[in-house]
């Protein structure tokens, strides 16, 4: 048995509402399959398994709003009995004669949540579930003011359009919900995450001028060939040059958590997309520095499409390896990015500007960026960082080589 | 209304019984001449004559048993016993006797009779003088057992023991007899089947007797103060108890802290905890804590006896526990 647990998509999310399930029980799922929608502060994101199996209950209903590390559902492996953990087997199977059969390990012991017994019989009113609340009581314990919270923001959920609970609400009113404010609640995951950053990273900043005129001529002579679907923008170049620097440079691709480093043995990159009315994303394309460029750029739209739509896979958000943020053709020269815990660097182009250029001793005009590094100390250091921007700029000069 | 002492207050409550009822008279170890060891009756023989502010011999067993025999003969002895440490010598008149011969007579017997007793600790006078038994003699039934706390209480609540026609023991806290307040002069005899709410609240019930009311009130006003609303619960009646009230303010709040000078085990508190629990189990929002002493006798050095009795800063934290803020 394995349970399915509400994932953290991203160091800035405590808590995400089940949307949809896209599977029932007794239905088949491989590793990686999409079985639920869940709402968190920034998108609705398809949630992938990672458990092979027949699913055997779904625990939380549509609608519910739950803690990261909430059980959402059971899946049982292959050859598995059904209901295993709740009702075991009556009986154990006569031995056989060809030898030991092997016994099944007792099921673990059920916890019984904390919940004190007024906020139970006020829940079992209300409809609600209380063992899925997060309790402030002591030791957690759920309390009735957690039970009527979680009921008014049920209210508040319901407001929403969203597909009818299994089990009708309850027929006391709820309190009036305030209104969901997504502004407020992006500003707010985000300006947490970016906090926690600014706190526990130590921060060094480096940057480099690059040139990108043999860059702009490569794409201009390959775009020349395609379809206007399949040009490639620029900012592909720049991904894919970024993933195989990071590739050259471990330091820099991976996380530091619970006071170590760990490097990452493949380049996810996360790429951040401002989303419509206020706040960042930064799903991951994976294996960028393995895509094509035209697969780069296909995965760069899709991403991007999907965000703004907000539709992204969970593994999406939380594996990026390191973060990218462009700004585009609108945005300013040169930017310095905050890290992305627990990641360890990000990697900041600014807009690509027609400005003046020394080459081959004369001034001249050329397309010129601005690539920045902000890295963590603790993971690295300013010459492995300005390392980094010398291959990602040699790359660039390059182009053919991507 | 008039101020004066818990003392004052059941002086002028003898005062009154004394002068209105003929039958009605005190007795106990130098509460004549010597006006008694609180001095609660100080000045009373002089003003009501040796017949009825009765010296007794040093001998618990003999007096209080006398105060049995005087009240099923027809009379409404008060009798006032230095400590309820000493009372445990009396225990036999008072169990076995007083509080059963109503019932083992078929009613032909009742034993009007008020014993008063002081209780608890914080005098410095070491184990033997200093311990909270009230919960002793609110096992037995037959008795009923009450404990003024407030000077209001004092003066109004010997007036509904002698108006009962069975046993009643007064327990009064040597902490109390110089505390100072109000009385309403003309209110009747205090109810002794109701506790009182002496501070209304809607977070956490902090329910208490005695001398312990002061200390309650002292962490509900801190506990204001950081924005816990406690409602205060004075027993009053330690037998029977006013479940009603008790479990009535608990269902307000959700939570009960229940504060006692007597020891943890086998308390009255004990006792409260335990009728919250079978009847008020599905409103409580945390678990009930009690606030006792410290088990072992009372010890005589002050920083201990102090270390050993319950606290103001103790109580507002139970109370913070059960709320949840306690951060």
């Amino acid at each position: 048995m394995a349970e399915f647990k509400m994932p953290s998509l991203g160091a800035d999310m405590e808590a995400g509402t089940l949307l949809e399930w896209k599977v029932a029980p007794g239905d088949i799922v491989k590793r990686g399959d999409i079985i639920a929608v869940v709402d968190t502060e920034k998108a609705a994101i398809e949630v992938e398994s990672f458990h092979a199996g027949v699913v055997d209950s779904l625990v939380v209903e549509q609608g519910t709003k739950v803690p990261v590390g909430t059980t959402l559902a059971v899946i049982r492996g292959e050859g598995e009995p059904a209901g295993a953990p709740a009702s075991p087997p009556q009986a154990a199977a006569p031995p056989s004669a060809n030898g030991p059969t092997s016994t099944p390990a007792p099921p673990a012991p059920l916890r019984r949540p904390r919940i004190s017994p007024a906020a139970r019989r006020r829940a079992r009113e209300l409809g609600v579930d209380a063992a899925q609340i997060t309790g402030s009581g002591e030791r957690n314990a759920v309390t009735l003011a957690d039970v009527e919270r979680a009921a008014s923001a049920r209210a508040a959920d319901a407001t929403k359009p969203s597909p009818a609970p299994e089990h009708p609400p309850p027929e006391a009113p709820p309190p009036e919900p305030p209104p969901v404010d997504r502004k407020a609640e992006v500003m707010r995951a985000m300006g947490a995450a970016m906090a926690k950053s600014k706190r526990e990273i130590p921060h060094y900043y480096l940057s480099n001028t690059i040139d990108l005129e043999p860059a702009i001529a490569f794409l201009a002579a390959e775009n020349a060939a395609r379809p206007i679907e399949r040009r490639i923008v620029p900012g592909v170049l720049l991904l894919k040059a970024t993933a195989l620097a990071l590739r050259a440079i471990p330091e820099l691709n991976g996380f530091f958590e619970g006071g170590t480093v760990r490097h990452a043995e493949a380049v996810h990159l996360g790429t951040a997309v401002s989303l419509r009315g206020g706040g960042i994303v930064a799903p991951a394309i994976h294996h960028a520095g393995e895509l094509p460029l035209e697969d780069l750029m296909w995965r760069l739209n899709d991403v991007v499409r999907r965000a703004r739509t907000r539709r992204l896979k969970s593994s999406e958000l939380s594996d990026s390896t390191a973060t990218v943020t462009s700004l585009g053709d609108r945005g300013s020269e040169a930017v310095y990015g905050v890290i992305y815990p627990p990641q360890v660097a990000l990697i900041g182009f600014g807009r690509i500007s027609e400005r003046p250029w020394v080459y081959a001793g004369q001034v001249v005009s050329r397309p010129l960026v601005v690539a920045s590094l902000s890295a963590d100390h603790r993971a690295s250091d300013g010459h492995r960082g300005a390392a980094f921007l010398r291959i990602l700029e040699d790359k660039l000069k390059e182009p053919e080589s991507l | 209304m008039a101020t004066m002492t818990y003392r004052e207050a059941i002086r002028e409550a003898h005062r009154e019984a004394l002068s209105s009822d003929p039958r009605v008279f005190l007795m106990g170890e130098d509460v004549g001449r010597y006006g008694g060891v609180f001095a609660v009756s100080l000045g009373m023989a002089e003003e009501f004559g040796e017949e009825r502010i009765r010296d007794t011999p040093l001998s618990e067993v003999g007096f209080v048993g006398a105060g049995v025999g005087a009240a099923s003969a027809g009379m409404r002895p008060i009798v006032e016993v230095m400590t309820v440490n000493f009372s445990l010598l009396a225990m036999d008149q008072i169990v076995n006797g007083a509080a059963t011969l109503r019932h083992m007579s078929g009613g032909q017997l009742s034993v009007p009779l008020v014993i008063r007793m002081a209780t608890g600790a914080g005098k410095q006078v070491a184990a033997q003088h200093s311990h909270s038994f009230e919960n002793w003699y609110a096992h037995v039934p037959g008795l009923r057992v009450a404990a003024p706390a407030t000077v209001h209480d004092a003066r109004f609540m010997l007036k509904a023991a002698l108006a009962d026609p069975d046993p009643v023991i007064l327990f009064e806290h040597v902490l109390l007899y110089n505390m100072s307040g109000e009385v309403e002069e003309l209110a009747g005899p205090v109810d002794l089947r109701r506790a009182a709410i002496r501070r209304a609240g809607d977070d956490v019930s902090l329910i208490t007797y005695g001398g312990s009311l002061p200390k309650v009130l002292e962490a509900a006003e801190h506990l204001a103060s950081g924005g816990i609303d406690a409602e205060v619960v004075d027993l009053r009646a330690l037998r029977p108890l006013d479940l009603e009230t008790i479990l009535s303010s608990v269902r307000k709040t959700h939570r009960a802290v229940v504060v006692d000078e007597g020891w943890h085990t086998g308390s009255l508190a004990g006792e409260i905890s335990a009728r919250i629990a079978e009847d008020a189990l599905y409103d409580l929002d945390a678990p009930v804590e009690r606030i006792c002493s410290a088990e072992a006798p009372v010890p005589y050095p002050h920083h201990l006896e102090q270390a050993a009795l319950p606290k103001v800063d103790e109580i507002a934290a139970a109370a913070k526990r059960r709320v949840g803020s306690d951060g």
